[in-house]
């Protein structure tokens, strides 16, 4: 079963009198436990996709489709019981909540899940531990180098263990080593746990991760390649 | 960990929430302090009315209110006595009273006054007049021609101490009674007008001069709690004959005291709703911009799945926290202010004739209940949380795209 069907969306915006297509008939198929890379220029819908993807968005046709649901049919609501229990997401500007801990970061998306106090902790730990964050669980975003809050952001994605994590240009405020290392964290957590994993990129260097490469262009898949091990 | 994040950002800008909290304790403190002082004002009111011949309880001849003529005055006072004896509470005090208009005159002046006849040993621990007296002397039981006025109306007669004075009444056989007293006691009272009105005469002098044999005009009861007026007044009621007796209580007799103290009440409402008026403009303009600020940030608890509620509760939890702060230190100093001036009230004697119209004292106490304070935190809650429920809203609106690419 695909963790991902969207067929045939489009989405538009209106910018003044002109109305933009972001995406333009797009249609993808993300398999479970695989590792994509939406490639393409700015403007080109990428992050409109993941959005959509998510529940952020929605289309103004076509069907998603994210682990046997469709969001089309979705209220609100349960919009965002799916994405509390299935997606994580990462952003390109971290979005930590910047009053609490990186401990306290992680362990909140497992508070809004009703995770009890000891396993939230617990898990917390964990993963904090798993992408190498071991001595920096108190530290607060601010206390935090770039590439830091990013795995954080990461840890707090897969904490849930979500079915699939949308990661938005995750190493574009990043430089090019602390990029590689956020990568191939993501790269070991897919392997290791099985997450699925579709992340936005323009940069080169970080499509030679992806297992399945789909370019975007005007709205449109413009190249699909599924690289062979 | 609701509470944890709450506070966490609360203290994000300190100032702001410093101003905010500021304006609640301020608003709070006035709501209970000036609430006090007009619950001061008040009760002050009741006391000197109660204590001004009125007590908490008065017993009539029947009739006597309606139209209070000597010919109405109570003969028969044994069957009221002996019920007020077995019924009254330990600690009530009861006495027995003359109490007619007349008019006191001296060789250069005469005025309209009441004339009362007491019992010095009872009326002492039933009205103002046994603690009064600052010249000369209280009545003595076998004072035949003693009499005690006020200093007003000492000052207005341009008389004093030991110089006599004329007291005329019409007496039980319809003719004019006069007799002259000797003034051998100067009263001060809360008003002035107090002062002028009454001058006080032996009971047994008073039903002498006016050919009362042993009537009187009113028994005078005091209760050691005003609380237990009105079960009291029932029980009275029911014990005496109604055929013969009336049974008021001060509520009855002070009509005007009474719609006062309503109207206080009420006031105290409107003022409370005043302030917070003034308060919850603050309130709903700092948590707005509070929330503003972090548009991207509530995006994001959007994104990571929290609910519109889970945000409207992450917003009212902020806003409790500061009214609650806001609320405990409000209270705490306005308690303290009252503690302040428990002991030596504020101080309106320059004041003290145009208070008089008000029926205020020269000093006022203020006095703080347990209700008011209740009330007005309540007040602030409850509003405080109903006025930041249009931020809390807003917050739990943001579309989550827009609110995530918001910079």
């Amino acid at each position: 079963m695909n963790m991902v069907e969207c067929i045939d969306i489009t989405k538009s915006y209106q910018q003044g009198n002109v109305q933009v297509y972001a995406l333009n008939g797009l249609s993808i198929s993300v398999a479970e436990s695989d590792f994509v890379a939406l490639a393409g220029p700015s403007g080109s819908g990428k992050t409109t996709m993941l959005n959509i993807i998510g529940g952020l968005d929605s289309p103004d046709s076509g069907r998603v489709t994210v682990n046997g649901r469709t969001l089309n049919e979705m209220s609100q609501s349960e919009l965002a019981t799916m994405r509390l229990e299935r997606i994580g997401f990462v952003f390109q500007a971290y979005n930590l909540v910047p009053v609490l801990s990186a401990l306290e970061n992680v362990e909140f998306v497992m508070l809004l899940q009703g995770v009890s106090s000891a396993e939230r902790r617990d898990r917390a730990e964990a993963i904090l531990d798993d992408v190498g964050l071991k001595d920096m669980y108190h530290r607060r975003p601010s206390e935090l180098s770039g590439g830091q809050q990013q795995r954080v952001a990461v840890a707090r994605a897969i904490v849930a263990n979500p079915s699939i994590v949308l990661a938005d240009e995750p190493t574009a405020n990043l430089d090019s080593k602390t990029g590689d290392d956020l990568l191939i964290l993501m790269k070991e957590m897919n392997e290791n746990r099985g997450v699925t994993f579709i992340f936005s990129t323009h940069d080169k260097m970080v499509m030679e991760y992806a297992r399945r490469l789909i370019e975007i262009r005007d709205g449109r898949v413009a190249f699909d390649h599924v690289r062979e091990n | 960990m609701y509470l944890l994040l709450g506070w966490r950002n609360i203290w994000r800008t300190p100032r702001r929430t410093l101003v905010i909290m500021i304006a609640i304790i301020i608003g709070i403190w006035s709501m209970i302090f000036l609430g006090a002082l007009m619950r001061g004002i008040a009760d002050q009111m009741v006391r000197n009315s109660i204590a001004t011949l009125t007590g908490h309880i008065q017993v009539y001849q029947k009739g006597f209110r309606n139209d209070p003529v000597i010919e109405n005055s109570m003969q028969q006072t044994t069957p009221v006595t002996a019920k007020l004896k077995a019924l009254l509470p330990p600690g009530a005090s009861w006495t027995e009273r003359v109490r007619v208009n007349a008019v006191a005159g001296n060789a250069r002046h005469s005025a309209g006054i009441t004339l009362v006849g007491i019992d010095p040993a009872r009326e002492a621990k039933v009205s103002f007049i046994g603690q009064a007296v600052v010249q000369g002397r209280y009545l003595r039981p076998d004072d035949k021609y003693g009499v005690v006025v006020g200093r007003a109306l000492v000052d207005k007669f341009e008389t004093k101490l030991g110089r006599k004075l004329v007291l005329m009444s019409q007496g039980t056989d319809r003719d004019i009674a006069s007799r002259a007293f000797r003034i051998v006691g100067v009263f001060r009272a809360e008003m002035e007008a107090t002062e002028k009105q009454f001058a006080f005469i032996t009971i047994t002098s008073a039903q002498r001069m006016l050919k009362m044999n042993d009537s009187i005009s009113e028994i005078s009861v005091v209760l050691p709690d005003r609380k237990d007026v009105v079960p009291m007044v029932d029980t009275l009621k029911a014990a005496i004959s109604s055929d013969e007796y009336e049974v008021y209580s001060w509520m009855d007799l002070l009509p005007l005291v009474t719609a006062i103290l309503k109207l206080y009440d009420g006031s105290i409402f409107i003022w409370y709703l005043v302030v917070f008026i003034a308060m919850g403009f603050g309130i709903v303009n700092t948590t707005l911009m509070a929330v503003f600020e972090r548009i991207r940030e509530f995006g994001l608890l959007k994104a990571l799945g929290m609910k519109p509620w889970w945000i409207i509760r992450e917003v009212l939890t902020e806003s409790c926290l500061i009214l609650l702060m806001g609320m405990a230190i409000g209270t705490g100093l306005s308690y303290l202010s009252v503690l302040a001036l428990s002991g030596s009230g504020i101080d309106l004697s320059a004041f003290a004739e145009g208070l008089e119209y008000f029926g205020m004292s020269r000093v006022i106490y203020p006095v703080i209940i347990a209700r008011d304070m209740v009330l007005a935190n309540l007040v602030v809650f409850v509003l405080g949380i109903v006025v930041s429920l249009y931020p809390a809203t807003k917050a739990a609106r943001f579309t989550v795209v827009r609110a995530l690419a918001h910079t």
